[in-house]
């Protein structure tokens, strides 16, 4: 019997162990196939190439700025609609909501959370886009803009459903707490719940953000994919490329090895970057919040 | 875990959801008790014509099989040269590139004339503009021209749409038009031309906005869109794209629709590309609103 338990222990901690390291080797994988294709260009195509302004790769025009600049603006975009729309769900959810709302809420938006992206693509090609064209008498309602609202549309469910677990597992005693020592219910969520839940409410923003910038079908229905520099407040209501939108419309269609092929590759390879550096800088700012925390306690 | 009655309702749905949205036609894709299987693919312009052919054919001979798709001429020629297909569809003539690619893998590509196509220049019915110079045309997705005004409509901003680059319509459209027919020009498309991933985006764009110019294969314009009158310069005339007017060459925007063959057809794509120009398959052109081979 106990020699049964003990193997079945063995097993299970090494597959447990093998899953997590799997997912490391997986992203490690991920990323060195990703400089494999995608570090030629740096030899193949020229700097000033990479740098300039045009995207139009069956001439040979390489221009990354306008879709870096195009994903950038997108993803703000969608982060400002996502990221108060979202956690204030959360917080209504968990928080103020009585019970028999939350029951119905929360697997409301996980579903919400399940819809197809071309689905919603299609909305916006259909309902979001003529609509904002006529409310802000702009040339087309095709714009950065439209996919700001759609990506944020798309994120907030991601956002909501990890906020609230976040702010569900803070101890009640906190907020009982707060209420004996007279703090309103508001004095309560921003100065005790929120804080207490920071560290899982910024991964759900993360995970929120993530979503966005790395969401494709969407974006390339709605944005327009005009690869324009996209650096002033302006350009949110032009049209925009982005480096997914890019990437989905054209590796369809390049020969395996070619310049083009390398360049996209290229451009999979700065989302990667972008996306890493965005995580950095989440989690020190956790990793800090936690340090003062401690340093505040002890 | 009680989210697990919800994960498990998600896993119910969801398989339910992909079977209700499988498009009917994919049945032209069937069992493989036939003798003969054939291969299709390429040129989205092509596929709809490409469909009805294999529907029509499979209809006369139980015995093959023809699978279609589309993604695009690039893409079909791709599969060509990489051997995953019989025929590839092309909206465009292979490019001497894509050449060198199949002989090195020893694929020796044959072309074929299936059917002739007009692209129309398509704006929305409330723009009062009805007919334009190609050297217009070029001017405004070269950017020159900005404002309706300029030839001869609504003070209204252009707004242009393209098909992406990977679509041999666009890179028809680029030679033939922008440039027009001039092999050392360098015009490209201005930068800020809306590139829609298909057909269908640029006709929903147009039918709701006035602002908008487009262009796309005289067999995927609408009824309810406006096709632009285009002459060659300004003396006139001005021509609408049909049938007519491109087998008598006074549509200036008109082209060969292709399928290629790595080397020459034998076998069972052999007799399929023969029926192709029998007219009983060419009355099929006229259908659906392209222009038979004579």
């Amino acid at each position: 019997m106990e020699k049964t338990l003990n193997w079945r222990e063995f097993a299970i901690t090494r597959l447990v162990r093998a899953s997590g390291y799997s997912a490391i080797v997986f992203v490690t994988l991920i990323f060195f196939f990703l400089l494999r294709e995608g570090l030629p260009t740096l030899t193949e195509v020229s700097v000033s190439n990479l740098l300039s302004l045009r995207w139009y790769p069956i001439e040979e025009h390489f221009g990354l700025l306008p879709l870096i600049t195009g994903s950038i603006m997108v993803t703000l975009g969608a982060t400002l609609v996502a990221v108060p729309l979202g956690i204030g769900t959360a917080v209504f959810i968990a928080e103020v909501a009585p019970r028999w709302a939350r029951e119905i809420l929360k697997p409301l938006v996980e579903l919400l959370g399940g819809l197809p992206s071309v689905v919603l693509g299609f909305l916006g090609i259909l309902l979001l886009s003529p609509f904002l064209r006529s409310f802000f008498n702009l040339p087309t309602g095709l714009t950065a803009l439209a996919g700001a609202l759609l990506l944020g549309g798309i994120a907030v469910p991601t956002v909501v459903s990890v906020a609230e677990d976040a702010l569900d597992s803070v101890p009640r005693s906190y907020r009982e707490g707060a209420w004996a020592l007279g703090a309103t219910r508001w004095q309560t969520i921003w100065r005790v719940t929120l804080p207490a839940a920071s560290s899982g409410v910024l991964t759900a923003i993360m995970l929120g953000v993530g979503r966005a910038i790395g969401e494709t079908m969407a974006v390339m229905m709605v944005t327009g994919n005009a690869p324009v520099l996209a650096v002033t407040p302006g350009s949110l209501f032009s049209p925009v490329r982005t480096m997914t939108a890019t990437i989905a419309a054209e590796m369809g269609e390049v020969a395996n090895g070619s310049v083009h092929y390398h360049t996209l590759f290229f451009i999979g390879m700065v989302l990667f970057v972008i996306s890493l550096a965005v995580n950095l800088a989440a989690s020190s700012v956790v990793f800090r919040a936690k340090q003062r925390a401690e340093r505040v306690l002890s | 875990m009680k989210s697990l009655p919800r994960l498990l309702w998600l896993l119910i749905l969801l398989p339910i959801s992909f079977v209700s949205c499988t498009p009917s036609n994919s049945s032209s894709a069937s069992s493989q008790k036939n003798s003969a299987y054939i291969e299709n693919k390429g040129s989205d312009t092509i596929v709809n014509l490409a469909l009805a052919w294999a529907e029509e054919y499979q209809n006369e001979n139980p015995d093959v099989s023809i699978s279609v798709t589309g993604g695009g001429s690039g893409t079909g020629i791709a599969a060509l040269i990489n051997g995953t297909v019989d025929i590839a569809n092309a909206s465009r003539q292979i490019k001497s590139e894509e050449t060198d690619q199949a002989k090195a893998k020893g694929i020796d590509p044959v072309e074929h004339v299936i059917a002739r196509d007009a692209i129309a220049v398509i704006v929305n019915p409330e723009n009062p503009v009805s007919e334009l110079t190609l050297q217009q045309v070029s001017d405004i997705y070269s950017g020159k021209i900005k404002n309706w005004q300029e030839v001869g409509g609504e003070d209204r901003p252009i707004v242009r749409l393209s098909r992406e680059t990977n679509s041999g319509t666009h890179v028809y459209f680029l030679e033939t038009v922008l440039r027009l027919g001039q092999k050392d020009s360098k015009t490209l498309f201005s930068m800020d031309t809306l590139l829609l991933p298909s057909s269908e985006g640029i006709i929903y764009e147009i039918r709701q906005n006035p602002n908008a110019i487009g262009y796309d294969g005289l067999g995927y314009v609408p009824k309810d869109l406006k096709m632009v009158a285009l002459a060659r310069d300004a003396a006139g005339p001005y021509v609408l794209p049909s049938a007519a007017t491109v087998n008598d060459g006074s549509y200036p925007v008109a082209r060969d629709l292709y399928m290629y063959t790595a080397g020459l057809p034998t076998g069972a794509v052999k007799t399929y590309l023969d029926w192709i120009l029998s007219p009983t398959a060419q009355e099929i052109v006229t259908k659906l609103g392209f222009v038979p081979v004579k």
